[in-house]
């Protein structure tokens, strides 16, 4: 057994188990912790694979940025205890069908794609350096040009539609302008009062 | 065997690392004290040692013999697990700094990935620690730096990604490398403006004066660790410097040629050739760590929305721009120099 497979096995292991954690825990910010450790240790996995830029651009944006976020909001939630008992009954059946309908997915992908695999789309990719992201980087400018573009648009409308759904004026909201704050000088606060009698 | 003598000789170089950081992290301690107390007028810490040079080494005793006091309602496990998840990030990420041309534990094609993706983990030690306190004012203060330490990691990657675009490389040797010939070659001179952006989101990023907000003690005591004690709490000031020493040594190697002798290119580089790589980069950083205390000691804190406008409103607009024009730049072969 070499080394490779011993950290694969590891981390799988792990990695299977944060994620049974994850929906098993009752505490909301314990479960978002247990999310964060399986993007890290699939993240190792992918290391494993050598896609090296995939595996750290995955633990820069999810686990950085991404699950920050989703810590930070469910911190705020007053949860701590969720009614465990109660919404496993509710929602065992939608979730049994969900269960069915993905496995379904998957075994059909399964069949159909390892029938008829193209195995030369992998060879013919042009590799121009040794370096993983200095490959990834050509093709996607180069080849998937299109492709990366329309994603960038879509994470662009994305960025729009969230400021437009969440943005409202209040107009009780008191708020501070800080261009007006940092042109204050000293003229506009600060008034010297004379001796009315001299 | 040879797995094993690997095994070895990378444990000895960590090793290498990492003791005498946690004395360097010990002395910056006693030199921000000294500075601070120099630039108000005071002596700083004179009682322990001549002229208080033992003073570290006495406060690491009293943090260590301390008890840990874990408050009754917190999340125990998260509590303690907290100040580990702050410190691993920061020691991991020496594992790719070159320390000189020859020295270096783990020379990666990624590196500047790796030290990005690393940088911004350790903003859980400091959201975790404030939530399994259990306390209104860790909780605040966690809050606070939760929502900082993002808004300024998306400037500091883009002020690193006008080294990635001169370079051309993500590993940290070659990023040196690119940087040889002189002084000016140099990257602080092309990448100004994103070098200054760098530093300054780097004094935010470790949630120091004048962005500590997260700890500001005026408003909510010492913000996230405020009901940690003991070790527990000198993991986090350990932490804190370390991440500081970092962020300095970083500047020195992305925008001022890391272990590269500034007289690279002038007569007098055949002379001082004798000095090691090293040596230069320690300079480097050193000048980066007392600007760190220079900032503590003249700067009043910012208010938190003034925080947020200059992240999101002032760096990142300049860091978009800074780097088209560096686009362009390389596109009409201008640069790199």
């Amino acid at each position: 057994m070499n080394i490779e497979l011993i950290t694969f096995f590891i981390f799988s292991t792990l990695l299977i188990f944060t994620c049974i954690k994850v929906i098993t825990s009752s505490n909301p910010v314990l479960s978002a912790i247990n999310l964060v450790f399986s993007f890290f240790l699939s993240a190792v996995l992918w290391l494993l694979l050598g896609a090296e830029f995939l595996s750290i651009i995955l633990i820069l944006v999810y686990v950085g940025a991404v699950m920050v976020l989703f810590l930070f909001v469910v911190m705020m939630l007053d949860i701590n205890i969720a009614k465990k008992t109660a919404a496993y009954i509710k929602y065992l059946p939608l979730g049994i069908a969900v269960f069915i309908a993905f496995n379904i997915l998957i075994i059909y992908f399964f069949i159909n794609t390892f029938e008829n695999i193209d195995y030369n789309a992998v060879k013919n990719i042009e590799i121009i350096s040794d370096s993983n992201t200095q490959n990834l980087g050509y093709l996607l400018f180069t080849k998937y040009i299109i492709e990366f573009e329309i994603a960038g648009l879509i994470l662009l409308l994305g960025i729009i539609s969230a400021i437009v759904l969440t943005y409202r004026k209040n107009p009780k909201n008191k708020y501070q302008n800080p261009t007006k704050q940092i042109s204050a000088s000293k003229k506009d606060r600060l008034k010297i009062i004379t001796d009315l009698k001299e | 065997m040879e797995a094993i003598f690997y095994i070895i000789k990378t444990m000895i170089s960590i090793l290498v690392v990492i003791v005498p950081l946690f004395l360097i992290v010990a002395y910056v301690t006693y030199s921000e004290r000294k500075i601070i107390g120099f630039m108000q007028s005071r002596m700083g810490p004179m009682r322990v040692g001549p002229s208080g040079l033992l003073q570290p080494i006495a406060d690491v005793l009293k943090l260590v013999s301390k008890e840990i006091i874990i408050p009754t309602s917190a999340n125990k496990g998260i509590f303690l697990t907290a100040p580990m998840l702050m410190l691993i990030p920061s020691l991991l990420v020496w594992s790719v700094i070159p320390l000189s041309e020859y020295f270096i534990i783990s020379n990666i094609n990624a590196g500047l990935l790796f030290i990005l993706a690393l940088t911004s983990l350790s903003v859980y030690g400091v959201i975790l620690a404030g939530w399994a306190s259990n306390s209104k004012y860790a909780f605040l203060g966690s809050m606070r730096s939760a929502a900082q330490i993002i808004a300024y990691e998306i400037a500091m990657g883009f002020a690193l990604v006008g080294v990635l675009m001169l370079s051309g490389s993500l590993n940290l040797q070659n990023i040196i490398y690119a940087q040889s010939g002189s002084l000016f070659n140099w990257y602080w001179l092309p990448l100004f403006p994103l070098f200054l952006i760098y530093f300054i989101a780097g004094v935010a990023e470790t949630n120091r004066a004048p962005f500590d907000v997260s700890e500001g003690e005026s408003e909510i005591v010492a913000g996230f660790h405020v009901e940690y004690s003991g070790m527990a709490f000198a993991m986090f000031f350990l932490a804190e410097y370390m991440n500081l020493i970092l962020i300095s040594i970083l500047c020195s190697i992305m925008f001022f040629g890391g272990w590269l002798s500034p007289f690279q290119g002038t007569v007098i580089d055949s002379y001082l050739s004798f000095i090691p790589g090293f040596i230069w980069l320690s300079l480097k950083t050193l000048i980066f760590i007392f600007v760190f205390l220079w900032l503590r000691a003249t700067l009043p804190r910012y208010r938190y929305d003034q925080i947020m406008r200059l992240g999101w409103k002032v760096f990142l607009p300049i860091t978009f721009f800074w780097l088209t024009i560096i686009g362009i730049l390389i596109y009409l072969e201008y640069l790199p120099l």
